[in-house]
């Protein structure tokens, strides 16, 4: 069972209380882009085994949208931060670094 | 190798069954092949086979890190139906549902395929309207199907309860030939077949990254050293985004956990199987008479092959309702299979970005019921370049907007 905290409310709960949004950090392409760019905003999912960052609403409770580092193979949760960052935050990055030396994912080290 | 008959049973049984053959070889690899095919799970090993009996191209090898058929093959609830909306899944799914009706004379392998039925129960009345649309669909794409009264569906199913408090019965869509195999038996008698054609079939072999020259694909690294060879089939499901990743390409897939579980044996109580996709229950009862049970994926990426507890509750919950009796049945097993969701809920099986690969993926939770109409249009595609059943299934119908989709048009991709 995959537990949360909401960075917002500071509730922790079960992950019934939430909803995942999928892949984060995505940067949107819209008018003007190239097919490619457009099709890979859309489609191209990167898929880890291993560490991943995502997207999860706190729908069953404040309902807002936050980010959270989290294991695909073991489920540990790394940490949980707000939306307003368009980068994964230091101490964040600490955290999966102390547990997973040398991590990496799309674009973030 | 010896074939499989009564008569072979009666003269094994004269040496005291001591003279059965190993039913495939485990062989070392060798330094370089043909073609060679990552994961041994039902599609990979169908398309071996495939690429050998219609293509002539034996000198195969088919790489599995772990067991023949450990992946999702071996942990489905075995439902085979082919009544899907749009043609080109109707053509796939159909060319596969009629091979599984001649797989164990052609394996020589007794696949238990029962032709029992599948019924997908229509409980609102949006389901009741998309199921009619379906069933005429099929009879154009030449699928038996046929949309089926509340009263006939209590005829078929005895056990249900067709006025459920939330979710009454309304109607449903029978499939007479649709029904279910044993799920070991498809890959083990793949494997055996392919095995007797002189292919290689290595298990604990894992694939670690794949080997590229001037753009195009030289062979693989693994755990027991670099193969070589002139094409690849990335056949590995769950991990298809992993592999995917090797060759320096990303799919749109994502792997979640879907979970199934079995209650203890009972005596025969529902010969068909039953799909509720409004409430999310898939059941049907096995020859051992445990009640075979499909329940929901989890609705996060993970590589966990467990999957998340509520989604059994919620299974059992809608079971319960619809069938009464299995209120007072104790569950057996759980366990959970890694599967690849596409956007549009349709497979992927294509020629890849880097020459000389090709790849068969985004099954979801649906592909037991394709193994062998996918290898039998994925081996065309590997071995000619082009197959009329695999060609709307291309990577590219992403980018173009060409979906094919079934996630609208079957609700749910068992
Ligand atoms: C619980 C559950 C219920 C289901 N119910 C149904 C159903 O009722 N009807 C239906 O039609 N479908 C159903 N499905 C879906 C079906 O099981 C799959 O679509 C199908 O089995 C996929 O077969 P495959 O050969 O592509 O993959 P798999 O059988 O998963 O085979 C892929 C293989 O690749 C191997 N592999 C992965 N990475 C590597 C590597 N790097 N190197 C070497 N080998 C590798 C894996 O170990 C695995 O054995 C269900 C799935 C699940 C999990
Ligand atoms: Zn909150």
């Amino acid at each position: 069972m995959l537990i949360l905290e909401c960075p917002y409310c500071g509730v922790t709960a079960e992950e019934t209380e939430f909803h995942g949004g999928g892949e984060a950090h995505i940067k949107r392409y819209g008018p003007g882009s190239t097919e490619e760019e457009f099709n890979n905003y859309l489609f191209a999912k990167v898929n880890p085994k291993g560490v991943h960052f995502e997207r999860w609403r706190h729908a069953n409770g404040c309902g807002k949208w936050f980010h959270a580092a989290r294991n695909t193979v073991t489920l540990e949760v790394y940490g949980t931060y707000t939306a307003q960052t368009s980068d994964i935050p230091q101490d964040i990055k600490d955290k999966v670094s102390a547990k997973v030396p040398g991590w990496s994912w799309r674009e973030f080290e | 190798m010896k074939r499989y008959s009564a008569f072979a049973v009666v003269r094994e049984a004269l040496s005291y069954h001591m003279g059965w053959e190993r039913a495939w070889a485990s062989p070392e690899p060798k330094k370089k092949y043909d073609a060679i095919i990552i994961g041994a799970g039902g599609h990979g090993l169908a398309t071996a086979y495939y690429l050998g009996k219609n293509h002539g191209i034996k000198n195969v090898a088919v790489l599995e890190k772990g067991w023949l058929g450990g992946g999702n093959t071996g942990r489905n609830t075995t439902i085979i139906r082919s009544n899907y909306l749009q043609d080109a899944s109707a053509a796939l799914y159909e060319k596969a549902r009629s091979l599984y009706e001649t797989m164990s004379q052609d394996l020589n392998y007794n696949v238990m395929f029962s032709p029992r039925g599948v019924i997908m129960l229509a409980q609102t009345e949006h389901e009741v309207r998309g199921y009619k649309r379906t069933a005429q669909a099929n009879a154009l794409q030449g699928v038996t199907t046929e949309f089926i009264s509340p009263q006939r569906v209590k005829e078929i199913v005895p056990i249900i309860n067709l006025d459920g408090p939330r979710y009454p019965v309304l109607g449903g869509l029978w499939q007479a030939r649709g029904g279910t195999a044993r799920h070991d038996a498809v890959a083990w008698g793949y494997a055996r077949a392919c095995s007797a054609m002189g292919m290689d079939v290595i298990q604990k072999c894992e694939v670690t990254s794949i080997r590229q020259e001037g753009g195009k694909v030289v062979g693989v690294s693994t755990n027991r050293g670099d193969i070589a060879c002139d094409k690849l089939g990335i056949v590995v499901a769950g991990h298809s985004g992993h592999v995917a990743d090797m060759a320096g390409f990303r799919l749109p897939i994502e792997s979640v956990s879907l979970q199934a579980l079995v209650s203890e044996p009972i005596k025969p109580c529902m010969d068909c199987v039953v799909m509720a996709n409004t409430v999310h229950g898939y059941m049907s009862q096995s020859d051992k008479g445990e009640m075979v049970i499909g329940g929901g994926a989890d609705g996060y990426n993970n590589y966990t092959q467990r999957g998340s507890f509520h989604h059994a509750e919620e299974t059992v919950r809608a079971l319960c309702e619809t069938f009464p009796m299995v209120s007072r049945l104790k569950m057996l097993r759980q366990w959970g299979g890694i599967v690849d969701m596409t956007g549009d809920r349709s497979p992927i099986l294509s020629k890849a970005p880097l020459d000389g690969v090709f790849i068969n993926c985004g099954w979801g939770t649906g592909g037991f019921k394709a193994i062998p109409g996918s290898g039998w249009g994925f081996a065309e595609l590997m071995a000619r370049g082009y197959s009329p059943l695999t060609e709307q299934f291309g990577l590219d119908r992403f980018k173009e907007g060409r979906f094919i989709d079934e996630s609208v048009a079957a609700g749910v991709a068992h």
